[in-house]
């Protein structure tokens, strides 16, 4: 199927919150069918901007058009067709599974039957609870409810705001493999995240903090953004090592990441190889004589994390 | 004090007929920043509420810091000093208030508070916002700051449930220095997440599953029994028995 129209169009969009800027001039187009990631940490501005998409708060400037509609001119248009699941959990815990189900159903003016044929691998999981109050479920199902809700009136945008916030990480897994159960041509998904390491799961992602977007790309496109060199760094005495990295007179930056920390040279275009006889000079120098360093390609969280100590630095 | 900082002895709770936590049994030496992991409704909550002295065990022993969890859980709670993501400073008072009130329910004295105050903000580069209200604290300054207030009347043992989420990974970072600090100073630290990654800074670990501890060792050790190259692995394989990895 083919439309004139993206899925979602944001120009220059500012939202003014008391005295924050809580959304800074986000721009975007967003493709039917696409999944779009948007990963930032608490009170970046993923939920404000969500808002504004789900025609739940108006921008203070600048121009959003949802689904052909204009959020502010046309708001109830959009609503008909988005799907929405707010981060907090959103259901009446004293309704039944199924009572949920039929209540979001009714308000969009439709029938569980029509729309059971969307979310059948994911009821699939929750029939054998329909008569459960939603308020019983353990966490998991809770949300396969709450997204069997957002979805029941078929909806051609589905917007998630966290869905995996405080979700452990073999049940995060769980919530995306879902999402690809539920792919198709016909649906947008946007969704925000604060874990760097679901981005892979997305067609395309935006770094978000202080309300702007940081980057935006292909999950495996982004990090060419990232163009210093880049090693893994090992010693059995890692607060030294830390430490003694920082000191180093070309560091860029030395972050803990798992058993190693990434260490990042100023010196762009420079040998890793010879860096890392640098390093291991500089460290046998200082007593850690157990340095062992390898180049490596930079992650996503490497990038956001260079991308966010370059903007401390400026302001 | 000697002794290790918490020594767990086939503690078990119920609830009705479902067993949250069933006789488990570890210790934790003092200083040593201990990894406190497993999927939710693993029984995580439950055996830290019970380490802090809020909810009596069905059976088992616990000491922390010295003090027995069944016998005395008001001495386990003047020794420890708890954080948590969900509840940890009041938004509508200032950062000094915040201080203020809380080293008064640790029983200090008005001059001791405005002295650990002074030190532990200094500690996190804070002491010019001592008159900011904490709603008006970035999330990363507000963590940091409620894991100083956990520590203001130096406690032996700290708990932290799930401190760093939803920070921005320098944040995260920053905090993980402050643990390393907490524990350097000699307070022992149980901390838990699922930033896996995390796991990776704990000195040692545990995994919980099905209300038992199902791995428990230096991440090293721990990945070695599991002959598994990231953390992240073995903890699939132990929640999830079935999936692939």
């Amino acid at each position: 199927m083919t439309r004139a129209a993206p899925a979602v169009v944001v120009e220059e969009l500012h939202v003014q919150r008391g005295a924050t800027r809580a959304v800074d001039g986000v721009s975007c187009t967003i493709a039917h069918g696409e999944r779009f990631g948007v990963i930032g940490p608490d009170g970046a501005g993923k939920t404000t901007l969500f808002r504004v998409l789900t025609t739940l708060l108006l921008p203070s400037q600048g121009r959003v058009r949802v689904l052909d509609h204009d959020v502010a001119g046309a708001p109830w248009a959009v609503r008909g067709q988005l799907g929405y699941m707010p981060g907090r959990f959103a259901l009446y815990p004293d309704l039944s599974v199924a009572e949920n189900l039929a209540f979001y159903a009714e308000v969009f003016g439709t029938s569980v039957e029509a729309g059971l044929g969307r979310i059948a691998p994911i009821w699939e999981q929750l029939a054998p609870f329909a008569g459960r109050r939603a308020g019983a479920l353990s966490g998991g199902m809770k949300q396969k409810l709450a997204l069997c809700c957002a979805l029941i009136h078929r909806p051609t945008l589905l917007v998630l705001d966290e869905p995996t916030t405080g979700v452990d990480a073999v049940s995060r897994r769980e919530f995306w493999d879902l999402l690809d159960a539920l792919r198709s041509d016909d649906l947008t998904v946007i969704v925000a995240t604060p874990y760097m390491d679901e981005a892979a799961r997305c067609d395309r992602v935006a770094l978000m903090q202080h309300g702007r977007f940081l980057a935006m790309d292909a999950p495996s496109a982004i990090t060419t953004g990232f163009r210093h060199p880049l090693l893994a760094v090992r010693a059995a005495d890692r607060l030294g090592l830390l430490a003694m990295l920082r000191a180093f007179p070309h560091a860029r930056g030395a972050w803990p990441f798992g058993d190693t920390v990434h260490y990042s040279d100023a010196r762009l275009g420079s040998e890793p190889g010879e860096i890392r006889e640098e390093l291991v000079a500089w460290a046998a120098d200082r007593g850690l004589g157990d340095l062992a360093a390898e180049p490596i390609a930079p992650g996503i969280e490497d990038l956001f994390i260079d991308r966010l100590a370059e903007h401390e630095a400026v302001a | 004090m000697t002794g290790p900082a918490i020594v767990a002895d086939g503690l078990t709770r119920r609830f009705g007929a479902f067993t949250a936590v069933d006789a488990v049994s570890f210790a934790v030496g003092r200083g040593e920043v201990f990894g406190f992991l497993g999927a939710n409704g693993a029984g995580k909550t439950t055996a830290i509420r019970m380490l802090i002295g809020l909810l009596p065990p069905t059976a088992g022993e616990a000491t922390v810091a010295g003090a027995s969890i069944t016998s005395d859980p008001e001495g386990v709670r003047r020794r420890i000093g708890y954080m948590s993501q969900r509840f940890s400073l009041y938004d509508d008072l200032t950062v000094r208030e915040n201080v203020a009130l809380f080293g008064t329910i640790y029983g200090l004295r008005p001059a001791a508070i405005d002295a650990r105050r002074e030190i532990l903000l200094g500690r996190i580069g804070l002491a010019h916002a001592r008159d900011a209200l904490v709603r008006q604290l970035p999330l990363g300054w507000k963590q940091q700051l409620a894991l100083m207030v956990a520590l203001l009347h130096e406690p032996e043992v700290v708990f932290l449930d799930e401190p760093t989420g939803g920070v921005d990974p320098i944040t995260r970072r920053r905090f993980w220095e402050l643990i390393y600090a907490t524990a350097a100073s000699g307070t022992t630290v149980l901390v838990t997440t699922h930033y896996l990654d995390e796991a990776e800074y704990c000195d040692r670990l545990s995994i919980m599953v099905d209300g038992r501890i199902a791995a428990i060792g230096t991440p090293g050790e721990v990945r070695a029994t599991w002959g598994a190259a990231t953390l992240d692995e073995v903890f699939l394989r132990l929640t999830r028995p079935g999936a692939a990895a």
